[in-house]
């Protein structure tokens, strides 16, 4: 098993080779990512067997590989940001029509105006399409979530399509050892795809057409009840892969430094990894503090969350994407998740449009919070805005007190 | 291109797949407003109806001239606009 040094992009790349992707489908500017560039240079060095289609937009993209794993190949898209928005009609159309699907999403942040660096709004807003979400916190988890991504979205008992999220240029285009499989052992965990109908033009089946509105229905249902089963079928990959790999993460979620913990900083992506750094400076100074680091955010680790909450005494959570006019989106996850316990919660919206949070922050912001709830005894603030440095107010945070037009 | 393995979902699972057969759709000729009527003395058999119909509504009789067939007819009146000999009529449903 060699070790390189890859980017989170070339990650994806590589464990789309190992997978044995059959078609790729892209449209090859801005937002595309260089995800697609390893691809079609594997391609066309013969390394890797399969179509790469250049389509002319994200909607066709997925369309594309909607419709080739429709008719049976394993296929992969990977898109961004505004790209991810411009598929989101045919989202909802690969997740209802039950057909196994990988893509990878490289999360940005969304315009006006227009950034190219990190946040989780492009991807939260799939969140309610009836995909799988994974977001992962670090190179080496991309490349063996997007292996397993195959595995769970073929699987017999959920057949719904997967969707990868690896963040923008903290991942993306950041460098770090990766331990890349061999092709044989791949094959030999990967099985090979399956998929619960092919449509050829033989086969006269008809995708999508009207349909009685309770049948319709019925449908979303068993949408849910797959998504409640790819709960343990992303626990049983992740432990098998672990058995063949060596590398098991804890399926819908990791927890860092729990077993003792008596409060917990709840966030996903890459950010994680400074909120552990946060964790041993808190440790240092006698604060028992974990970290809930969200795999999953579909299915939605309901049942370990609430067993893990049993355990604490709060929970500060960090948004990297907000519902504006309500709450951050893990924030609110996690309040109906919990509302029948007694824990104290605060959410924290900080790190969007990729304003940098480094340990410090997190440091600081879990202090405050865990002083907070020893003196009150409980505490429940869903909306606390941690403001880029140079907006926040000592003593004041998140008070802006008059209108302003950046120019 | 090596095929893949059709396996029957193990939940329960509803997937939004029918197969082409009349009337998949429901019995549409309830939505017509107005229903096209052929004379049979103006149909040359030319059967450029049966070509536009999009609902495949425009039945050939073995007379080679067409009829249609109302229980999924729409009408929306393609066939009398397309007839080069004015053969197709659109004429009110009932009521009045």
């Amino acid at each position: 098993m060699p070790v390189k040094v890859l980017t989170g992009n070339h990650a994806v790349a590589e464990a789309v080779r190992l997978s044995r992707v059959k078609v790729i489908a892209a449209y090859p500017i801005t937002p595309q990512t260089t995800i697609m560039e390893k691809l079609s240079e594997m391609a066309d060095k013969g390394v890797l067997d399969a179509r790469v289609l250049r389509v002319e937009s994200e909607h066709s993209a997925l369309a594309a590989a909607y419709a080739a794993a429709s008719a049976g190949a394993r296929a992969f898209t990977a898109t961004s940001s505004h790209g991810l928005l411009y598929m989101h009609e045919v989202v909802w159309w690969a997740a209802g029509s039950r057909i196994p699907l990988v893509m990878a999403v490289v999360t940005r942040a969304i315009g006006p105006p227009w950034n190219i660096h990190v946040d989780h709004q492009d991807i939260m807003d799939q969140r309610d399409t009836g995909w799988i979400i994974g977001i992962a916190q670090e190179n080496q988890e991309v490349l063996d979530m997007t292996i397993q991504a195959f595995r769970i979205s073929e699987d017999p008992r959920v057949y719904l399509p997967v969707m990868i999220g690896l963040d923008g240029f903290i991942l993306s285009h950041t460098s770090a050892p990766v331990d890349i499989p061999s092709q044989d052992e791949v094959d030999a965990w990967l099985p090979p795809r399956r998929q619960p109908y092919v449509i050829t033009p033989e086969s006269k089946i008809v995708m999508g057409n009207i349909s009685d509105d309770d049948e319709h229905f019925m449908m979303r249902y068993s949408m849910h009840v797959a998504m409640n089963e790819a709960k343990r079928v992303i626990k049983e990959v992740d432990e098998s892969y672990g058995k063949t790999f060596g590398r098991s993460y804890g399926g819908l979620l990791e927890c860092y430094k729990c077993e003792d913990a008596d409060y917990a900083i709840l966030l996903a992506g890459s950010w994680a990894g400074d909120a552990k750094t946060a964790v041993e400076m808190l440790r240092s100074e006698g604060y028992k503090v974990g970290v809930i680091r969200i795999r999953f955010i579909r299915p939605w680790p309901r049942e370990e969350l609430l067993e893990i909450a049993s355990r604490l005494k709060g929970i500060i959570v960090f948004d990297r994407a907000v519902s504006m006019g309500s709450t951050g989106i893990l924030l609110g996850e996690v309040s109906s998740t919990l509302y029948s316990t007694k824990i104290s919660i605060r959410g924290t919206i900080a790190g969007l449009t990729g304003v940098d949070v480094g340990p410090e922050a997190f440091y600081t912001q879990a202090k405050e919070f865990i002083e907070k709830v020893e003196q009150q005894g409980h505490v429940y603030e869903p909306l606390h805005w941690l403001l880029p440095p140079r907006y926040r107010r000592r003593g004041k945070p998140g008070k802006i007190e008059r209108a302003e037009v950046v120019m | 291109m090596q095929q893949p393995i059709i396996e029957e979902p193990r939940t329960y699972f509803k997937a939004p797949l029918s197969t082409p057969q009349p009337g998949s759709a429901g019995v549409t000729g309830a939505w017509r407003v107005k229903k096209p009527v052929v004379d049979p003395d103006k149909c040359t058999g030319c059967q450029i109806c049966w070509l536009y119909c999009p609902e495949d509504t425009i039945i050939i009789l073995d007379t080679g001239k067409v009829t249609v067939e109302y229980e999924y007819c729409k009408g929306c009146g393609i066939c009398a606009e397309v007839c080069p000999f004015n053969a197709i009529k659109m004429v009110d449903e009932g009521g009045a």
